[in-house]
Order: structure tokens, then C-alpha cells, then sequence
């Protein structure tokens, strides 16, 4: 394996968990739903795959409890702001400090245990071209799932009657409600869906990443991941662009580190995020475009009038 | 009818009190991490509750896991000054200031701060000479390697830290003068997820040593699925990698606690600071394992003059990264140069933060 490879391998390794939750987001809120629970949801799906692996000895099992996990705790945000009509920012600030203390108690007896790691999956032929083949097909199965949903939500928000109506939604439930197209509805099924992405996203850091539960081990992510949304001005194929740069960059810092470049480590570990920042600010330039895209009642409670 | 129920409670309430203070001595534990984190405060943990063991019911243990080292930490120490703790032991270089300030409210609390530098009349500082492992852990390690490079995972450039990097260094350049090590700081005490890319990343820059001076188990995991050696950090982690895990440095500090706590019993309990060694059993090295006889040989005679005092890991001639002399051929570090390094000897790759 040469340097470079090995280099990727790891990048796609810390992008996963950031696209799946990115993805995830983008459709809860291309729906019209702000959530801010990412993190706290990442966190519940990371403590329940890995608990889940542990008793049962299968990481695959896991990783779908993990799934389960993340889509249940959505609907806790779903119910209180879609069906409640609470206020969606609170609420899902709400959920992450819950998840963050809830996956804790829960991970107590787990904490120090060496876990049950998922395995690649080596695709027959593809996995044996030279220089891409390792690493794009001899994958765990997470990483197969978060770049084909990039693809399969690419093509539902775009190319699907159904996507349509996601996004006409989106843009204003109103009106979208006057065609009698069912808002809560469908902004149910979108909150579930970036739960049970998030909760993927979180069985990757406990089955993939690093195959342990300790507490926190979400460590922000699921605050990168909203930032990615919004980087990615709320198209797909942007975000796995956003999130595979923000990998690079990570892990980038730390191999300048090895090599003992002369550059200070506080400035290298900032660098991700000032990265983030300034791409946003270079994308957020054409108002034009920002607009297009930005789903026009984000954020926004929806209450049926007839 | 109605005093006498107030009389009786009253009563109640006198003797319950009173009843506790002779019966338990209140010892109370701040920890920056999760009490089973496999690591430093886990070692803390087990020091806490040697303590409760050999004193039974006459002491009475309190502890607070996952406080961060900042306001929230002064908070906590001041709840615990004012349920009744009697003696204090804040664990983590960073509650040191709140220590003090807290410290300096209740003149009648005792106070022991770890790893830190600074004492007051009723707070001691008490703290382990880590990198006399280190040193045997270089030594180990500059047999073992066979490129001749290790991969240092750091926390936080403070001089505790540089005093082990240094001290791992020396040790392994005793047997390969030209051994070097390459370091990266994660900027966290405990983030596994990044400790663990930091361990790829060395690694796949052809390390095939890894050692850390941070607390999780995730670079471990990482030697340990890249078939590397690794040392493990302050508990030992051989439960993360059987076959992978050299040696540990444990840090143990039940007999210390105990000592401390008797003295409070006893009203010896005086202000000092505290540094101790291998020699007085505050560092233990975990068994040495998955390594060849000849290098367990080496390790032990090592950690024997070590315990002895014939070597002191910081004795010249060293060199310092930029060329310069330190210290001259069998010149010793006085402590309070240890206490405040800020450089880095040569052989290491990397510039120091500042």
C-alpha cells in the first residue's frame, strides 16, 4: 500500500460519518425542517450499534439497531415540532444535549470493551484495479451506503414526483398544502430518514472508525455535518465534495504534523473548520444562486388552516 | 405535641450528623474523564478505591467524572468543599487554578492538586516522575524498531508532556543514536476517534513504533490492527491489544491517597510537593510482553537502576534540537528545569508549539 493510498483510506474513513449525517440533513431540510439534533442523534446511534454488536456478537445487526436508533429519537423531534408545533431550533438543541447525556448512561457498562468491527467487503474485480480499486471497492458496507445515498438523493429530490413534492414543500408548505400534497406527513418521513442516516452515520464511529464506545465520541461531527448542508448550498453531490474536503483536510493536518512541517499544531487543528468557513463565504457570493437553493420556509412551523 | 416532634427531629438530625462525622472521613475525587476510560482517570479510580478498601468505613469516598477543566470545575470543587469533603484530590493538570481559588474560601479544607506546580497553605501538589517509563519505554522501543523511527501521539505541548518525549527519545538513542521520532499533536486529552487517525497517520508515514501521551485505548486498537508495537498510557491497556501492547506506564496511586489520607486522620497533614517515581511505587511498569528475552532483559535492568537511582534519565551529555549544548557529560536536570521544559532534545522531528 503506498503512502498516498494509505492517505485516502483514512480520509474516506473520517468523511463517512459526516456525509451520511450531511445527507440525511439535507433532505430533513430540503422538507422545510431545521434540525439541530444531528449530534445528539449521531451519538445514540453510535451507543446502540455498538451495545447492539456487543450482545448480539454482529456487527451488521448493529449497525441497524444504530439505524433504529437514530430514526426513533428523530421522531421524538418530529413529534414535538411537526405534531406540537414547538419551536424547532430549541427543540433541536433540546435533542443533542439529551442524546449527549441519554448515550452516556446508556454506554456506561460498555465503556473500555473492546468492540465487534465491521468488516470490508471486497467487490469481485473492481476491488482489483490497480490504485482505486482498494479503495472504493474494498469498503465496509457503511461506506457503500453513505456514497450511494448521495446518489439515490440526488436522484429522488430531483428526478421523482415525490422529490418534487419534498421540495415544494420546502420551499412553502402553503402552498404545497393548497395542492393537497400532505406536509406533516411527508416532513415526518424526511426527519426520519436524516435520524436513521445519523444514527448510520454514528454505528460507522462505533463499528468503523474506532471499534469502542466512549462517551461524546461524536466529538462535534454532527455540528460539521449542518455546516456541510449549508456549504453545500442543499445539493447532494456538493455535500460529498463538502465532506471528503473537510476528511482531507483533517487528516491532512495531522500527516504535515508527522512530517514535521514548521507549522504550529493549534493553527493545523483549526484548519478544517477555517477551510469550512472559507468556502462558504466564496459560495455565499452569488446571492442568486444561495437563494435558489435555500429551501424558503426552513425553520418554519407549519399549521394546516383547513 | 407539636415541639416534641421538632425536639425529636431536631435530636435526629444532631446525632445523624455527628454520627457521620466520627464514623467517615469525607475524601472526595475530581476526575477530567469517564471513570472507566481505560486510562488516566481510570487509574485514579482504582487508587480511590484502594483507598475505601483499607480504610473501610471510616472514610467515606465521593467522586464527580467528565468535568471539564475550566468554570465548571471550580463549581464542582466548591460543591464539594461545601458538602462536607475533608480532603480534596483534583486530577488533571488543568484544575489547578480552580483549585486554589477554591482553596482559598475554605482555609479548613484540605486540598491536593495533580500534576500542577503551584501549592498554598492547605493545597498540595503532588505529581509522578512519568518519564522514567518513558525512558524504558525508549530503551524497549529502540531495540524493537527496526526502521528506527517512533510515532508520539501528544495531548497538549506543556512541559509534562515534552519532559516524555524527551525522555523516550534519550532512551531509545542509548541503543540507536540515530533514532528519531516523529510527533503529532491531537490538542485533546481524550478524543479516540482523533487519537486514532493521528496513530494512521504516523503509521503510514512507516513508523512501526507508537506510544501516547493521551488517554484513550483508539491508537492502540490502530497498532493493533496494523500490526505494529505499542505502549500503552497511565492504566495498562493490554486488554486493547494483546498482542500489540510492549509495556504500559501505570500510574498507581492508591498507596499514595492512603498516606495522605492517614495523615488527615492523624492531623500530620502538612502542605508539600510531591514528586515521586518508580522508585517509590507512585509509576509501575505493566509486564513487558510480546517482546524477545534479551529486550525484557534490557527493560528490567533499566527499570532497576532506575529504581536504584544509579541512572537518572536526564544526565549529559544531551543536546538540544537546535545543535546547542543542555547539559554537560554526567550533568543532572534540576527539577525546576523539568518542571518548566520547553524544548526539544535532538532527534525529534517536529517544532515544539509554543
Amino acid at each position: 500500500m503506498t503512502l498516498a493510498e494509505a492517505i485516502l483510506l483514512t480520509i474516506t474513513t473520517a468523511a463517512t460519518p459526516l456525509l451520511l449525517a450531511a445527507i440525511g440533513e439535507l433532505v430533513v431540510e430540503r422538507s422545510g425542517v431545521l434540525n439541530l439534533g444531528v449530534e445528539g442523534m449521531i451519538v445514540m446511534g453510535a451507543v446502540v450499534a455498538f451495545a447492539a454488536a456487543q450482545l448480539t456478537g454482529s456487527a451488521y445487526l448493529g449497525a441497524l439497531f444504530g439505524m433504529a436508533a437514530g430514526c426513533l429519537f428523530s421522531l421524538l423531534f418530529a413529534f414535538l415540532t411537526l405534531t406540537l408545533v414547538a419551536n424547532q431550533v430549541a427543540t433541536g438543541l433540546a435533542l443533542t444535549i439529551l442524546g449527549l447525556g441519554l448515550s452516556g448512561m446508556i454506554g456506561e457498562s460498555f465503556v473500555g470493551q473492546r468492540g465487534v468491527q465491521l468488516d470490508e467487503i471486497a467487490i469481485p474485480f473492481l476491488s482489483s484495479i490497480p490504485l482505486i480499486g482498494n479503495l472504493l471497492f474494498n469498503q465496509d458496507l457503511i461506506f457503500y451506503v453513505s456514497i450511494f445515498s448521495v446518489f439515490g438523493v440526488s436522484w429522488f429530490l430531483f428526478k421523482t414526483r415525490l422529490g418534487l413534492q419534498l421540495r415544494a414543500i420546502g420551499d412553502s408548505h402553503g402552498s404545497a398544502h393548497a395542492l393537497g400534497i400532505s406536509v406533516i406527513k411527508t416532513r415526518y418521513l424526511a426527519v426520519m430518514f436524516g435520524g436513521a442516516c445519523a444514527g448510520l452515520a454514528g454505528a460507522q464511529l462505533s463499528l468503523v472508525y474506532t471499534p469502542q464506545w466512549v462517551e461524546n465520541m461524536s466529538a462535534g461531527r454532527g455540528w460539521i455535518a449542518l455546516a456541510l448542508v449549508v456549504f453545500a448550498s442543499w445539493r447532494p453531490l456538493r455535500v460529498l465534495a463538502g465532506a471528503y474536503l473537510f476528511g482531507a483536510v483533517t487528516i491532512g493536518q495531522l500527516h504535515a504534523q508527522a512530517l514535521g512541517f514548521g507549522i504550529p499544531s493549534q493553527f493545523l487543528s483549526a484548519l478544517p473548520y477555517l477551510a469550512t468557513i472559507v468556502v462558504l463565504v466564496i459560495i455565499s457570493r452569488n446571492r442568486r444562486l444561495t437563494l435558489m437553493n435555500t429551501p424558503a420556509s426552513l425553520g418554519q412551523s407549519f399549521v394546516p388552516d383547513r | 405535641m407539636k415541639k416534641l416532634i421538632l425536639a425529636l427531629s431536631t435530636a435526629a438530625i444532631l446525632s445523624v450528623a455527628s454520627g457521620a462525622a466520627q464514623a467517615a472521613t469525607k475524601v472526595c475525587f475530581l476526575y477530567v474523564g469517564s471513570k472507566t476510560d481505560g486510562g488516566w482517570t481510570q487509574a485514579h479510580d482504582i487508587g480511590r478505591q484502594e483507598l475505601q478498601n483499607h480504610f473501610g468505613d471510616k472514610v467515606e469516598t465521593v467522586f464527580l467524572e467528565n468535568v471539564p477543566e475550566g468554570p465548571d470545575a471550580e463549581r464542582a470543587i466548591e460543591r464539594f468543599a461545601r458538602s462536607g469533603c475533608e480532603l480534596i484530590f483534583t486530577t488533571s493538570f488543568g484544575f489547578m487554578e480552580p483549585t486554589l481559588k477554591v482553596a482559598k474560601k475554605f482555609p479548613d479544607v484540605k486540598f491536593e492538586h495533580a500534576t500542577g506546580y503551584k501549592t498554598e497553605e492547605n493545597v498540595t501538589s503532588y505529581n509522578s516522575r512519568f518519564y522514567e517509563g518513558r525512558y524504558i519505554q525508549g530503551k524497549i522501543a529502540g531495540m524493537m524498531s527496526k526502521v528506527g523511527v517512533a510515532g508520539y501521539i501528544g495531548s497538549f505541548p506543556i512541559p509534562e508532556v515534552v519532559q516524555g518525549i524527551n525522555s523516550f527519545l534519550l532512551g531509545a538513542q542509548s541503543v540507536n543514536p540515530d533514532f528519531a521520532i516523529k510527533v503529532v499533536w491531537v490538542n485533546s486529552w481524550f478524543d479516540a476517534g482523533k487519537e486514532a487517525d493521528a496513530a494512521k497517520a504516523l503509521i503510514d508515514q512507516g513508523v512501526d513504533i507508537i506510544t501516547q501521551h493521551t488517554d484513550s485505548t483508539g491508537p492502540m486498537q490502530v497498532a493493533s490492527e496494523r500490526g505494529i508495537k505499542a505502549f500503552g498510557q497511565a492504566s495498562d491497556m493490554i486488554d486493547a491489544g494483546p498482542e500489540t501492547q510492549l509495556t504500559a506506564i501505570v500510574d498507581t496511586w492508591g498507596a499514595y491517597y492512603i498516606k495522605r489520607t492517614q495523615a488527615l486522620m492523624d492531623g500530620t497533614w502538612t502542605t508539600q510537593s510531591i514528586w515521586d517515581g518508580l522508585a517509590d511505587g507512585i509509576l509501575q511498569m505493566a509486564p513487558y510482553t510480546n517482546m524477545p528475552d534479551d529486550v525484557k532483559q534490557a527493560a528490567m535492568d533499566t527499570e532497576a537502576k532506575i529504581v536504584s537511582g544509579e541512572l537518572k534519565p536526564f544526565t549529559g551529555p544531551i543536546t538540544k534540537q537546535d545543535g546547542t549544548e543542555w547539559l554537560k557529560a554526567g550533568e543532572e536536570a534540576d527539577d525546576g528545569t523539568l518542571l518548566g521544559l520547553n524544548f526539544y532534545i535532538k532527534g525529534v522531528d517536529d517544532q515544539l508549539p509554543q
